[in-house]
C-alpha cells in the first residue's frame, strides 16, 4: 500500500506541467456559457494543443494512474475542460476503439483526437432516462440503412455535435435489454431537428432531438445488431469510474478559495460555517483518496473500472452540493446575484445527483451488485 | 503508485481476523458484557501475536512493522469490537516494560479527561489521582472521569488507531446490517428487497469504504490532515453505520440480546477520545488557510 509515483510516472507529471506552463498563457479567453459554437471552436482549439504536444491520447491508451496525473496536473493548471470533447473522447471514442471494425476506427476515431469532430450522446428518452433500458427509439432496416424514428433528451452539445451516438431499438419484441442497437447518426441527416433545453440554471447546456425517419447507413453500427447495451455499458463503466478526478481537484480548489474569501469578509469568525468548511476539507480530501484506491484497483484489473465507482459518485455528488450550499453561507445576501462566482456552480451542481444514474439508482446498484441484497422494488 | 494491500498486508489482516474469530466471536462477545473483565489470557496472546509490538523495531525485540499494518490490526480488533485500552497499550509498547508482550496494561488519561478501564490496568499515564467512575454507556469500556484534565494536543497515531477500529466497527454494521436485510423475512420477501432498507444498507457502505481510503491514506502518509479527515469520516461511517444498522434489525435492534447496541456504545466511546469531532473540523478548517 503506497501512494508514490513510479520515476516514469513522476515524469510524465513534470513534462506535463513544464508544457501547460508554456502553453497556458497564449491561450485566448474562454467564451461565454452561452455560446455554443464558440465554446466549441474554443474546446476544440485545446484538443488541438493537446494533439500537437502528444497528449491526445492519454484518455484512450494510457494507463489509469497517467491519466489520474493527467487530470490532476491540467485541472490544477487551470487548463479548459474537456468541454464540447467529452463524449467523443470519454464515451463515443473509447467504445468505437473497444467494440469497433478497423474501418470504423479508422473513419471516427483520428477526427476525435485531433479535435475536428465533436460527438452527442443520444441515449435518455423522454420515457426513459434512469431506466435506459426502456427506450423507445425505433429502427427498421431498408436496404443498406436503418430508418430512425422518436426523440432523445439531455443530449449535451447537440446543437454543435457532428455525430451522434446512437441507441435504438431494433428488436421491439425481445427483452428490454436484447432489442437494443449501438448506431453513430450524421447530425447532419435529414429528419434531425434539435432543440435547445433550457436549464433551471439559465442556460441551453443541453437539447431535445427529434428524430424522423432519419436514414443511417447499416454500416455506421458499432457491434451486432441488437447487442447495442452490451456495447454501451463499455462506456458507462467508465463514466462512473475515474472520470470526475479533474473535479474533485477542482472542488478542493474552490474549498480553499471559499476558506480565504471567509477570511477576508469576516465570516471565517463564525464558528458553525467554520466547522462547516473543515468538514468539506475531509470529504474531499476522502474523495481524492478513493479516487487513488479506485484508480489503482482499475490498473491492478487490467485497467478496467469496477462498481465501486457508484460508492464515489454516491459520495462526492452530495458533496458537490454541499459544497457550493457553503459557499452561498460565505457568500451571504451576494449568493443570491447570479455574477458573483459559485452562484451559477450552485445551481449547476444540483444536477449531480441525477445526472448519470440517480442517487437513487447508484443505491440499488451498491445493494444488489456489491452488498449482495435481493432485487425488489 | 499501488494503493491497495500488499500480499504480506493481506496476510497480516487475515491472521488478525483468524485470532480473533477464534478467541472473541459473537458468543464470546456476549458473556463477556455479562461479566466485564479484561481477558488477561487474551491480551496476553495479542501480545505473543505482536498485536502490540507491530511498531517497535525488530532490534529491540519488536515485529518492525509500520502505521499501514498497524491500522490494519486495529480494523480487525473494532471489527470484533475488542475491549480494553489497546490503543494505550500499543503506544507504550518499548517503553512501558511488559506492554509489548500483552503482560503489562496499560492505560492513559485522554485529554478530553477519560480514563478507559482504570481499575484494571496495571499502568496509568497521566494524573488519575482525582478519578471518578462513570456507569459507563458502553457495558465493556469501563470509564473514570478525570475533572479539570487538560492533556493538550492530542497524539498523532492515537487518533489515527481509534479512526481504524471505527472503521472495523463500521465494516461491522455494513455486515451484520446486509445479513440481517437478505435474511429477515416480512410481507413474504426477505427486506433487503425493499428499496428503504436496501438504501440504507448502501449508505452504511459508501460511508465506510469512504472512510476506508482515508484511514489508509492516512497511515501512509502520517499527514496530521490527513490524520484529522480521517477520524472525523471514521467516527461518523461507525456512529452512524451502527445507528442505520439498529434501524435495520427493527425491533429486535432496540433489544439488549442483539449485540448491535454495543457496536454504538463503542463507537460513541471512541468518538470522545481526544482529536475528533470540533478539534478536527477545527484543524481541518484553519488547513484550508495555510
Amino acid at each position: 500500500m503506497d501512494l508514490a509515483y513510479t520515476p516514469e510516472e513522476e515524469e510524465f507529471r513534470a513534462r506535463l506541467r513544464e508544457w501547460l506552463a508554456k502553453a497556458l498563457p497564449g491561450l485566448p479567453p474562454q467564451p461565454s456559457p452561452e455560446d455554443w459554437p464558440g465554446r466549441r471552436a474554443y474546446d476544440l482549439g485545446w484538443q488541438r494543443m493537446l494533439y500537437d504536444a502528444g497528449y491526445a491520447h492519454v484518455h484512450w491508451d494510457a494507463s489509469p494512474t497517467t491519466r489520474l496525473i493527467f487530470l490532476e496536473e491540467t485541472e490544477t493548471a487551470g487548463a479548459p475542460y474537456v468541454g464540447a470533447g467529452f463524449v467523443g473522447l470519454l464515451h463515443a471514442g473509447p467504445t468505437i476503439a473497444a467494440e469497433g471494425t478497423a474501418g470504423q476506427r479508422d473513419r471516427w476515431l483520428p477526427p476525435i483526437l485531433r479535435g475536428e469532430e465533436v460527438w452527442c450522446q443520444g441515449f435518455s428518452e423522454p420515457e426513459a432516462g434512469s431506466d435506459l433500458a426502456a427506450l423507445r427509439t425505433r429502427a427498421h432496416r431498408d436496404g443498406d440503412d436503418y430508418v430512425v424514428t422518436g426523440s432523445k433528451i439531455w443530449t449535451s452539445h447537440a446543437e454543435v455535435a457532428d455525430w451522434c451516438e446512437l441507441l435504438v431499438r431494433t428488436d421491439p419484441k425481445a427483452p428490454k435489454h436484447r432489442g437494443i442497437t449501438w448506431l453513430a447518426m450524421p447530425m447532419s441527416a435529414p429528419g434531425v431537428v434539435v432543440r435547445p433545453l433550457r436549464t433551471l440554471a439559465g442556460s441551453a447546456e443541453f437539447a431535445e432531438v427529434f428524430l424522423d425517419e432519419v436514414r443511417v447507413p447499416v454500416a455506421n453500427r458499432v457491434g451486432d445488431e441488437n447487442d447495442g447495451w452490451r456495447v454501451t455499458m463499455v462506456t458507462l463503466s467508465f463514466e462512473r469510474g475515474t472520470a470526475f478526478v479533474g473535479e474533485v481537484v477542482a472542488c478542493r480548489r474552490v474549498l480553499g478559495e471559499l476558506a480565504r474569501t471567509a477570511r477576508d469578509n469576516g465570516r471565517w469568525d463564525d464558528p458553525v460555517l467554520r466547522r462547516r468548511l473543515g468538514r468539506l476539507n475531509a470529504d474531499f480530501r476522502a474523495l481524492w483518496r478513493l479516487t487513488q484506491w479506485n484508480v489503482s484497483e482499475a490498473e491492478a484489473n487490467g485497467g478496467v473500472p469496477g462498481v465501486g465507482g457508484s460508492v464515489f459518485k454516491l459520495g462526492y455528488s452530495h458533496a458537490r452540493q454541499e459544497l457550493y450550499d457553503t459557499a452561498a453561507e460565505v457568500l451571504g445576501p451576494e449568493s443570491l446575484d447570479l455574477e458573483r462566482p459559485w452562484v451559477l456552480d450552485r445551481l449547476s451542481s444540483l444536477s449531480y445527483t441525477i445526472a448519470a444514474g440517480t442517487s437513487q439508482i447508484q443505491r440499488n446498484i451498491v445493494a444488489e451488485r456489491i452488498l449482495g441484497l435481493p432485487k425488489g422494488r | 503508485m499501488r494503493f491497495q494491500l500488499s500480499e504480506e498486508q493481506r496476510a497480516l489482516r487475515a491472521g488478525m481476523r483468524e485470532l480473533l474469530v477464534r478467541r472473541f466471536d459473537g458468543d464470546v462477545l456476549r458473556a463477556a458484557v455479562a461479566e466485564p473483565r479484561l481477558d488477561r489470557a487474551l491480551w496476553r496472546e495479542l501480545g505473543a501475536a505482536g498485536f502490540f509490538a507491530l511498531r517497535v523495531p525488530e532490534a529491540d525485540g519488536g515485529v518492525g512493522l509500520g502505521l499501514p499494518e498497524t491500522v490494519l490490526a486495529f480494523e480487525e480488533a473494532g471489527r470484533a469490537l475488542l475491549p480494553g485500552p489497546l490503543v494505550a497499550t500499543h503506544l507504550a509498547a518499548g517503553t512501558v516494560p511488559g506492554a509489548a508482550e500483552g503482560e503489562t496494561v496499560v492505560t492513559d488519561v485522554d485529554g478530553g479527561g477519560l480514563v478507559e478501564w482504570l481499575e484494571e490496568a496495571d499502568v496509568v499515564r497521566g494524573d488519575a489521582a482525582a478519578a471518578v467512575p462513570l456507569k459507563s454507556v458502553d457495558p465493556l469500556t469501563p470509564l473514570h472521569r478525570v475533572p479539570g484534565a487538560h492533556g493538550g494536543a492530542a497524539d498523532p497515531v492515537a487518533v489515527l488507531l481509534t479512526a481504524a477500529e471505527q472503521l472495523g466497527t463500521a465494516t461491522r454494521a455494513c455486515e451484520l446490517a446486509v445479513q440481517h436485510a437478505g435474511t429477515r423475512e416480512q410481507f413474504g420477501q426477505p427486506i433487503g428487497a425493499f428499496q428503504a432498507v436496501k438504501h440504507l444498507c448502501a449508505q452504511l457502505l459508501v460511508r465506510a469504504e469512504t472512510a476506508r481510503a482515508a484511514v489508509y491514506a492516512a497511515a501512509v502518509t502520517g499527514d496530521p490532515m490527513d490524520i484529522a479527515a480521517a477520524r472525523l469520516l471514521a467516527d461518523e461511517a461507525a456512529e452512524r453505520g451502527a445507528r442505520d444498522c439498529l434501524q435495520v434489525h427493527g425491533g429486535m435492534g432496540f433489544t439488549w440480546e442483539c449485540e448491535v447496541h454495543l457496536l454504538l456504545k463503542r463507537a460513541w466511546v471512541r468518538a470522545r477520545r481526544s482529536g475528533g469531532g470540533a478539534e478536527s473540523e477545527e484543524s481541518l478548517a484553519a488547513g484550508l488557510l495555510a
